[in-house]
């Protein structure tokens, strides 16, 4: 044998070695994943002491697998929860970035991760506080074609998500794949927790069969929310999400949790137990379709972003770049900010009065709008609205219009395309965000 | 104490906006003929504490609460109760909810 072929078949024999070696190393982290190891016992003894768990609940913790879907005000600390707890898998399903606006409530996500994918950001932070558990990250808008395969590797679902869309989905994939679906939300300093579809309990369709419609869903955008409000809600859902994987008895289902922040209240409300008659839990699970359109079903968006309405005639309306024209020609007009007062605190063009839209149907406050109108001596001025992001103001154009004691008095009344949001992106961009 | 049904109406998670920002109203229904129904509570609600009756929307959909809007019976779900049917009782505390889906 000559030194080349010598080579050769040593490299195989390693191969071959290679092989064998990456299966005995499977096998043992499979052995050890079913007991727990020395630094587990370590790690762990603090809760492993409670009858609550024990060693074998323990060890369901670390066989256990978690799907977690939105990386947000709930997702991060039902995650952070889960995964120092010792739960093996954890999944994590986002299709969002971090933003500033986030990291007051979002406290997986650091500063210097703005802009970074929601799911690796809470990869790298989770596996920070605990680099044995096993997050699996699935950065994808869920929709009714996906969900099913998703759902599917996990034993646990936690629906951290922000809107009615993907609540619905969630749900009916939880029904089809037969999973626990612990349910949390929160806004502004309320808060629900409730698990459904576990132990033959109801499921969301069950208690909201029909959507409620779009105008009466708050989302955190422009309601806001407490950051300790999702805090509290998130850490309920990794307590119920430990209590299913341990078998415990006392799981909060059938019963909904209402958290009020403003007044330090808990109360539990007792749910019907009853399936309602037809609902998709009362079907065979092979004859349930997840496939129908969610968004049209629900008449919104599977996120809670801004939409942008259309009700103004094009020539009802002006840029911000008109408006910079108007500003440097001295144009005479007024400015109404049609914000909330706290938002026009917060930030407002220098020039512009604050009526908030609501207002402008008191009397009083037309009264006084009239006021400031005919302070414009012998000039008859322009009326212009402006908000947030450009739909209130449109809603005011309609309202003012409405009174002729104003349309007499100016030349038009015309609203800003895209409100300050567009000031500040094209206009002035030290003007603030939100 | 004045005849008639006293009860405590609660709206909690956001429906208090609807009512001048309050959550508990301890409010005495009047004496009548029929005996009180929840189904009757809403139409009362709606006539003497909804304060923005051009919100209306935001509160009843036809002869029930809108879709979103759970309603318990001293902490039970009133589809445990009966719904609509159910017969209020002195001191019954009826708690309107509206369901959250924000995250
Ligand atoms: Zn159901």
């Amino acid at each position: 044998m000559n030194n080349d072929e010598e080579i050769s078949l040593l490299s195989a024999e390693i191969a071959l070695l290679n092989v064998e070696l990456n299966k005995k190393y499977a096998l043992l982290k499979k052995k050890q994943k079913q007991c727990l190891t020395k630094l587990d016992i370590n790690r762990y003894s603090r809760q492993i002491i409670l009858p609550e768990i024990g060693v074998e609940g323990q060890k369901k913790l670390k066989t256990a697998s978690v799907l977690i879907i939105g990386v947000g005000g709930l997702g991060c600390p039902s995650s952070m929860y889960l995964a120092s707890a010792g739960v093996g898998t954890i999944g994590l399903v986002d299709y969002d970035e971090v933003e500033l606006s986030n990291l007051h409530r979002q406290l997986l996500h650091a500063q210097c991760n703005v802009g970074m994918r929601k799911v690796e950001s809470g990869k790298l932070s989770l596996n920070r506080m605990n680099e044995d558990v096993n997050i699996v990250v699935h950065d994808v808008q869920l929709d009714g074609h996906n969900s099913l395969d998703i759902f599917k590797q996990y034993d646990v679902i936690i629906d951290a998500s922000d809107n009615l869309v993907t609540r619905y989905i969630i749900n009916d994939t939880c029904v089809k794949a037969g999973k626990p679906l612990v349910s949390g939300s929160a806004i502004h300093c309320d808060g629900q927790l409730t698990v459904y579809n576990y132990k033959g309990s109801v499921c969301f369709r069950c208690l909201h069969p029909k959507p409620q419609s779009p105008e009466t869903v708050g989302n955190c955008a422009s309601v806001g929310v407490l950051g300790p409000v999702p805090g509290v809600i998130g850490v309920l859902q990794a307590m119920e999400t430990i209590k299913i994987i341990v078998d415990h008895p006392n799981v909060l289902h059938n019963s909904l949790l209402l958290y009020d922040g403003v007044d330090c209240e808990f109360k539990k409300i007792k749910l019907t137990n009853v399936k309602r008659n037809g609902c998709i839990c009362t079907k065979n699970p092979e004859d349930i379709t997840i496939t129908m359109d969610y968004e049209e079903f629900c008449g919104s968006k599977a996120n809670d972003k801004f939409k942008t309405l259309n009700l103004l005639k094009e020539n009802e309306r002006i840029t911000v770049l008109d408006l910079n024209e108007l500003i440097s020609k001295k144009n005479p007009f007024l400015m109404i900010d049609v914000r909330k007062k706290v938002e026009y605190d917060m930030c407002h063009l220098p020039f512009s009065i604050n009526i908030q839209l609501s207002d402008l149907k008191s009397k009083d406050t037309r009264s006084k709008l009239i006021e400031k109108i005919n302070s414009f001596s012998n000039m008859t001025p322009n009326l212009i609205t402006i908000c947030r992001r450009g739909n209130d103001s449109q809603r005011a154009v309609d309202e003012l219009k409405k009174y002729t004691e104003i349309t007499d008095n100016v030349k038009w009344i015309k609203d800003v395309i895209g409100g300050l949001h567009e000031w500040s992106m094209q206009v002035d961009e030290n003007f603030p965000i939100y | 104490m004045e005849k008639g049904l006293n009860i405590t109406t609660e709206f909690t998670s956001g429906l208090q906006i609807l009512f001048n920002n309050i959550k508990k109203h301890k409010v005495v229904l009047p004496e009548t003929e029929n005996p009180w129904t929840l189904g009757m509570l809403l139409f009362w609600i709606k006539d003497n504490i909804l304060v923005d009756k051009d919100k209306c929307d935001l509160f009843m959909k036809g002869n029930t609460v809108r879709p979103g809007i759970i309603v318990a019976v001293n902490d039970q779900d009133w589809e445990l109760l009966g719904d609509l049917k159910y017969c209020i009782k002195n001191n019954d505390n009826i708690t309107f909810i509206s369901t959250l889906h924000g995250g």
